[in-house]
Order: structure tokens, then sequence, then C-alpha cells
């Protein structure tokens, strides 16, 4: 056949072909179903325009007192609610690591036997399922205004993270060494203590770095429903329309994260 | 023979490292009860002694949960999975200028854009969207749209974050291959980066709205919207039964969406 060779030709253009959703059918109809449910869900937003221009005044003056934060005329307020949201912090933290290392051994497959997982298991999904805000209200009711029930906030979803993790930490573990202590004729908490607490230990103190980090930022938010701490003094400091105030205090949580984070990261490489 | 030289026995640690380590958590320990004694200063141990029955009686107003209230929930829940949504579109599409300004190989300049990036991602990060909310609400007034903003301005620095963390970590190689071929800088991100960090883009964001669908179920407490309101209503009348049955819509909506954003993270990593 020679005319096939005479029709021979290069194409001289190349289209990449796309990325995602390779396939033509599917991609039209889910690129038309994501523009169909955009309208929809664009229809929804009323926007009361007068509202938003008259805020954005306000928004300018957030935007002043951030700029220029006073930290001296509510220093009182902003100290006992620093001061809360810290020691919150750290008890919390705390409580919470006591409370979801036997749990966090208790889920994990190769340490505990099954009724034992299944319980703790439970325990880590009802933690986790709900949010530190609802929590909060629920406990709110029950222990009253204050810090103490943002502590058991705090500590109670402290439980379902850490142990979740550390319990995965924990069925990663190396068996040969787990083995090697056990047929030295070591008891179940020999084992744990010699063979599995080295192999997680580092990755136990990063997590409960990082909890701690995460614990000093709930606090900041729990507050607003009255569970103590700096949010209180923040929500307060933006119903009064103080907006330099709220400044500081949102400079002070931006600050304080910063640190923990910097200084968590300085001693989780210390530790590992 | 039963000197104890001669008859060593094996230690965990050595002496010193023992004793620091007692010190270490000696110190720890004090600590913990020194700040127990401060942030309890306050608190009214009869309110905490009472809680048993305080649970006791609430849990019994919220059993049987107010099933038809459920009526009353369509529309709160059509527009939390609206804030959510909108705001991680909202949040992604300022989240990709500032991984890309925020990646040391892709930023304009290290030493002058680079803080920036990050400055704005720090400050994204450390305050809850409930704050954003609040924050929110006062400025431009209660409704779904500050929700929606509240949403997006706390996911920048989530996925920001993250992508500019996959952005570092792309092959350089492809980045050089394109550029051998004269590609420009815009067609080098195009050809070379995107295609590298697409999968972890796509994880990101459904992961983000995953947490969003979560957090955006309490905005309405400060009133940007969605089943918070409801939330609110119910609890300041005190309508236990209708709080239970909003915890298990936001229950239920959690689960799902966890649901579809480990599917798709599935599918698409």
């Amino acid at each position: 056949m020679p005319g096939k060779s005479t029709a021979h030709t290069y194409p001289r253009h190349w289209k990449r072909p796309p990325l995602l959703l390779t396939h033509p059918f599917w991609r039209k109809v889910i690129l038309l179903g994501g523009l169909v449910y955009l309208i929809l869900a664009i229809q929804t937003i009323e926007v009361d325009w007068q509202r938003v221009y008259l805020g954005l005044e306000r928004g300018w003056r957030f935007v002043q007192g951030f700029l220029v934060p006073d930290f001296t005329s509510r220093w009182n307020d902003i100290y006992a609610g620093l001061l809360e949201s810290l020691t919150m912090t750290v008890t919390s933290t705390v409580a919470g690591i006591l409370v979801s290392v036997p749990i966090g051994i208790g889920a994990a497959r190769n340490l505990a036997p099954a009724p034992v997982y299944l319980a703790c298991r439970g325990i880590i999904t009802v933690s986790r399922s709900f949010q530190e805000v609802i929590i909060a209200i629920l406990l709110v009711a029950m222990f009253g205004f204050g810090p103490f029930a943002g502590f058991l906030t705090l500590a109670f979803a402290t439980i379902g993270f850490l142990s979740k993790l550390l319990a995965e930490e924990i069925e990663d573990c190396d068996r040969s060494q787990i083995e090697a202590v056990r047929a030295t004729g070591a008891s179940w908490w020999q084992v744990v203590n010699y063979a599995v607490q080295p192999q997680v230990m580092p990755r136990l103190v990063g997590l409960s770095l990082y909890r701690f980090d995460i614990n000093f930022r709930e606090s900041a938010v729990i507050g607003i429903v009255g569970a103590g701490g700096i949010g209180a003094t923040l929500n307060t400091a933006i119903d009064r329309y103080e907006y330099d105030s709220a400044g500081a205090v949102l400079i002070i949580i931006i600050a304080i994260v910063l640190v923990v984070e910097y200084s968590s990261s300085y001693i989780r490489r210390w530790v590992q | 023979m039963n000197h104890p030289s001669l008859n060593p026995q094996w230690q965990y640690r050595t002496p010193k490292q023992s004793l620091l380590r007692w010190f270490g958590w000696f110190w720890l320990v004090a600590f913990t009860v020194v700040c127990w004694q401060i942030m309890n200063e306050n608190t009214i141990w009869a309110f905490v002694s009472d809680a048993p029955q305080q649970a006791a009686d609430i849990g019994g107003r919220m059993f049987p949960p107010a099933w038809g209230y459920i009526n009353n929930l369509w529309q709160p829940l059509w527009d939390t999975l609206n804030i959510a949504t909108l705001g991680t579109l909202l949040g992604v599409l300022f989240a990709i200028p500032v991984a890309f300004m925020a990646a040391t190989n892709t930023t304009p300049s290290v030493r002058f854009v680079r803080p920036l990036a990050l400055l704005i991602i720090v400050s994204s990060r450390s305050i809850n969207s409930l704050i954003w909310a609040l924050l929110l609400v006062a400025i431009i007034g209660p409704g779904l749209l500050a929700g929606i903003v509240a949403i997006g301005l706390r996911s920048i620095g989530f996925v920001a974050k993250l992508l500019y963390e996959a952005i570092e970590e792309i092959d350089e190689k492809q980045v050089e291959a394109i550029r051998a071929t004269g590609a420009s800088g815009a067609q080098v991100i195009d050809y070379a980066v995107v295609p590298q960090i697409l999968p972890a883009f796509w994880g990101i964001s459904v992961f983000r709205w995953d947490i969003n669908i979560r957090e955006s179920t309490i905005l309405g407490l400060v009133g940007a919207g969605g089943l918070g309101i409801q939330l609110n209503a119910s609890l300041s009348t005190l309508a236990w039964n209708q709080v239970a049955m909003i915890f298990i819509v936001i229950l239920g909506t959690v689960v799902i969406s966890e649901w579809v954003s480990a599917k798709v993270r599935q599918a698409v990593l």
C-alpha cells in the first residue's frame, strides 16, 4: 500500500490529556453537576448589601485594632483569660495523656484481647465524632460555667485523638522485638514496658506536644460557649465592639501558638 | 562472691539518667498541680459534685429525641453543606497562590514574599473558624455569608500549608526537563509542578471539606447560619429533646462526609 506512507504526517500540535476524570462522559456529568450545585448553593446566600456596607466601617476599625492593638485597658481581663486558657491546656493535656495511654494500649490489636479492643475502640469513636464545642456545651450544662468544664472537654477530646494514634503506632511496632522480649519469659507488663514502650515513646512525646498545641487553640474557642479561658474574654471584647482589645487577644493567641509550635517541633527533633 | 561489683545487675538506665528523669517527672507533676490549683480557684465544687444528677436530668430530657423536629432541620442542613462547600472553594482559591508564594522552590522572592505568605498561613491557622465567624458576624452581619467567609479564611492556612509542603517535595528533575524545552515560568508550573501536586491537592481539599462540614455545624452558635442556629435556639429554650435530634443529624452528616472524603481520597491518591 503505497498511499499509506505518503499520507503519514505527524501531528504538529499536542494536546495534554486531562489530568483528572479521564473518562469524557463522567467528566462532563461531574462538571455539569458541580455547576448546577454551585448555582443552587449561591442562590441560597441572602446578602443584605446595605448591612455589609455599614459593616465595612467596623471591618476597617477591626483592621486598625489589629494593627494598633490595645493591650493595656483590658489587661486584667486578658491576663485572667490567658491564665485560665494556659492552665486548662496543661492540666487537660496531662489528664488526657494519662487516660489515653491505657486506652491506646487496649485499642492495639496486637496487645489486647478482643473484648477490651472493641471497648477501647468504642470509646475512641465516641470521643472523635463530636466536636469540642458540642462537648463543651453539654459539659457546661452539667458542671457549670468556668474552666473546669473546659478542662473536661479538652481532656475528653485528647483521649480520642491520642489513643487512636497511639494504638496505630503500637500496631506498627516491630514484632521481632516483642517476640524477643517475650522469649525471655517476660510477663505482659514486661513486654509492654521493655518491648513496646521504647518503640512508641518518641512518637507519644511528639503527639502529646502536638495535642498541647491543639488544646491551646481549642481553649480559645470553647470559652465562647462558657467553658472559661481566653475565648470568653475575646467574646466580651467583640460584643463591646472593642476591636483594639480583640486584636490584642488575637495577636496573643497567634504568638502563643507560634511559640508552642516552634518549641514543640524543636523538642520533637530532640526526642526522636 | 556476693559483692555487688562481682555480681552486676543489668539496669535500664545509668544512675545519672534515672536521676535526671526523676527530676523531669517531678517538675512536670509539680507544674501540673500548680496549674490545677490556679485553674480551679473559682470553681464551685458544689456544681461539680451534683454533675451526675444534672447529667441524668439532661439525659432524661433528651431521651426520646424529638423525631418530628427533623422537618425543621432540612433547610439548615442544606445551609450547613453550602457553607462548608463554598467556604472550602473560597479557601482553596486563595490558598493556591499563597502556597506557591510560600514554597521555597516556586516563590518569587525568598526574602520578601515568602515571609508574608507564611504570616498569612500562620494567622489563618491559629484562629479557629468559630472566632473568625464571631468577628465576621459583627462586621458583615449574621447569615450564611459570614459563615462562608469564616470557613474560607480558616481553610486558607490549612490548605496552603499542606500544599506548599507538597510543592517543596516535588521531583526537581521534571521541572528541569520542562525548563530545558524553553518553557516559560508559568508553563513550568503548569506542566511540571501541577501534575505532581494534583493528587495531593485533591486529597487536601477533600480532607479540609470534611473538617469544614464538622466546623460549619456549629458556626450558627455565633449567628453564622446553618444547623448551629437551630442548636442555639433549642439550647436557649432548654428543649433538650430537640438538641438531641440536632446532635443525631450532626453525627449523621459527619459520618457521611467522612465516608465521602475517605472514598474520594482513596480514588485520587
